[in-house]
């Protein structure tokens, strides 16, 4: 039997931007550094061409290669946050592999290869696509951790992200066997489809969806399996460091959500409260351990983690709402977080990278816009209105709320007010922390002034990102976000 | 008679050795990559387990991609591994400690 040709169209902008990033291995390759800005150039444009390409596809839903591969709404939009988290990364790194003489080509282009794996991940519709998106960006991510080579803390950064991102992925595939076992099947439309009452109600299932949700939930870094992301965020390069707060994270989200809401729907009970006490332990273990911190990529290890315990939030309440809220929250995330970063990434003094918290007193004497960008960051990760972050935790909550309204049972309606009240708290809480930084900006004896930021890319970076989060409660740049992902939420959920 | 459960039994063993191998390990990081390995084994032997208990191909396509992504796994842990060896002077895995977490 001949197997027909799959329709290739669907994957265009995959196939496009991976053709795009060995074109560009090879100009790196040949041109040594010399090429190295051509090569970190071409890399951002091929972003904004594959984010073109995703969005004048056809958005209707669609499967292809033996249903491995599914094109809709939603990941649509996924891809393009995906894209623009690696093209922000990107341009941001440009200064900095200058100034600490790591001008290798292969940096932007390992950026594009893990972005491949990760838009793999978010059309993956089977486990199989699934593992080779997922390894594909992970092995690329686990060289760009180390890629400084010549310090210890990021040689240390890089092997202990391998060693436990291997193992992740060895729970995860170990998961996918008993899944397949039990079901025969590791396609998430026949996963789906699987009727309630037969066959589902087998241990072996809920084992193997356990364990493929922890691999995932390693990915995300979500208490209990946060304990990589601190020393990474700290030993891996500042650049490398804002990619993975950012892109990575939001691949790894968007394929919990297809997996839990499209695959494992049928066993919607069994999950439901394994997320929510997730999403809890994360929001308080990140709120409450970044408050020691003094170095501010460790910090900001901490506050990513206590955010993905308010995404995982509006997953557990396993609604298209719930949905909505993830995709909202994902947007504001990452314009927030590389704003941050960005910022983080300018500080320098006497040539040298400065990451302590201290180093930022007197930013508003020496560098008053740049201390006034990371006060909106700052306020905005914290939850202050009108800023983006406060409309990104109240579609959270609002959307648990709803779930607790409409719970089949008591015990977990209970279990979301409780969840949404606890979450509320401990933003308030963790404000003190975003607070203290702000207090060391304004209000602490100025420290030793910083360098004056290079390249025009990295304050392009903090302009844009502050717009967003500054104007993101007007109408006009609420309303399409929000638009675009009930739309995306729709596609998923029906 | 060997049945699927024996197969099995063997599999969750040689992961179960693969994890105890990652956090009861103290003496080098070698000895985490073979564990590594381990785990994946382990996911092989269940996968063509249930292949042919299924009378399904597809267990065993899925081994052939675990195969392949193992290999260019191990060869970038060695790689980050050197790397590591080069500033550290050491694969001890009482020394990867610069950073406390």
């Amino acid at each position: 039997m001949i197997a027909a040709i799959p329709e290739f169209g669907i994957a265009l902008p995959e196939i496009v931007f991976a053709g795009l990033a060995l074109v560009l291995l090879m100009i790196g390759t040949f041109g040594k550094e010399r090429s190295m800005g051509l090569v970190t150039a071409l890399s951002a444009a091929s972003c904004l061409v594959a984010i073109l390409l995703v969005l004048l596809m056809d958005t209707a839903t669609a499967t292809s290669f033996e249903g491995l591969f599914i094109v809709d709404k939603f990941a649509g939009y996924m891809k393009v946050l995906v894209l623009l988290g690696s093209g922000l990364s990107i341009v941001m790194s440009a200064g900095y592999l200058q100034r600490e003489k790591l001008q290798r080509p292969e940096f932007p282009v390992l950026i594009l290869l893990a972005t491949v794996g990760m838009m793999l991940m978010i059309s993956a519709n089977d486990i199989i696509s699934l593992y080779v998106g997922l390894e594909l960006q992970s092995l690329a991510l686990y060289v760009l951790a180390s890629f400084h080579r010549d310090t210890i803390r990021s040689a240390e950064a890089g092997l202990k992200y391998f060693v436990l991102g291997a193992l992740a992925s060895g729970v995860l595939l170990y998961g996918a066997t008993l899944v397949y076992g039990f079901t025969g099947t590791t396609s998430f439309e026949k996963l789906a489809a699987l009727h309630p009452a037969e066959g589902v109600q087998t241990v072996g299932l809920w084992v193997g969806m356990a364990l493929v949700a922890s691999g995932l939930i390693f990915k995300v870094s979500a208490v209990p399996f946060h304990m990589w992301t601190p020393d990474v965020y700290e030993g891996a390069p500042t650049p490398v460091t804002a990619m993975f707060a950012v892109a990575p994270k939001i691949a790894a989200v968007a394929l919990l959500v297809r997996l839990l809401m499209g695959a494992f729907a049928p066993l919607v009970h069994q999950w439901q409260v394994a997320i929510l006490a997730i999403s809890i332990m994360s929001m308080a273990w990140g709120g409450y351990a970044a408050i020691v911190q003094r170095n501010i990529k460790r910090l900001m290890a901490y506050s990513s983690i206590a955010n993905v315990g308010y995404i995982l939030l509006g997953l557990a309440a396993g609604t298209e709402r719930g949905v909505e809220s993830v995709l909202v929250y994902l947007a504001i995330y990452l314009f927030m977080t590389a704003g941050a970063f960005a910022v983080i990434l300018t500080m320098r003094r006497d040539g040298q990278m400065v990451e302590y918290l201290s180093d930022l007193a007197g930013l508003s004497h020496s560098r008053p816009l740049l201390a006034l960008a990371m006060t909106v960051f700052m306020f905005s990760l914290g939850g202050i209105p009108p800023l983006a972050g406060f409309i990104g935790k109240l579609y959270v909550f609002q959307a648990a709320l709803e779930a607790g309204n409409h719970a089949a049972t008591a015990g977990m309606a209970n279990a979301f007010y409780i969840a949404a009240g606890l979450g509320a708290t401990i933003s308030v809480v963790s404000m003190f922390y975003y607070l203290w930084i702000i207090k060391i900006i304004y209000m602490d004896p100025p420290a030793a002034p910083l360098d004056r930021p290079a390249g025009a890319g990295l304050s392009g970076v903090v302009l844009v990102t502050t717009l967003f989060t500054l104007l993101f409660s007007l109408t006009f740049v609420v309303g399409p976000v929000v638009g675009w992902a009930d739309a995306a939420a729709q596609s998923l959920t029906h | 008679m060997i049945g699927l459960w024996n197969y099995l039994i063997v599999g969750a063993l040689v992961f179960v050795i693969g994890v105890l191998g990652i956090f009861l390990n103290r003496k080098n990081v070698i000895i985490i990559m073979m564990s590594i390995e381990l785990i994946l084994l382990s996911v092989s032997i269940n996968f063509v387990t249930f292949s042919a208990f299924l009378g399904d191909l597809f267990g065993q396509v899925f081994v052939m991609f675990v195969l392949t992504v193992a290999a260019a796994e191990s060869a970038i842990g060695l790689a980050i591994l050197m790397v590591y060896f080069r500033n550290r002077g050491s694969i001890a895995v009482e020394d990867v400690n610069t950073m406390k977490g």
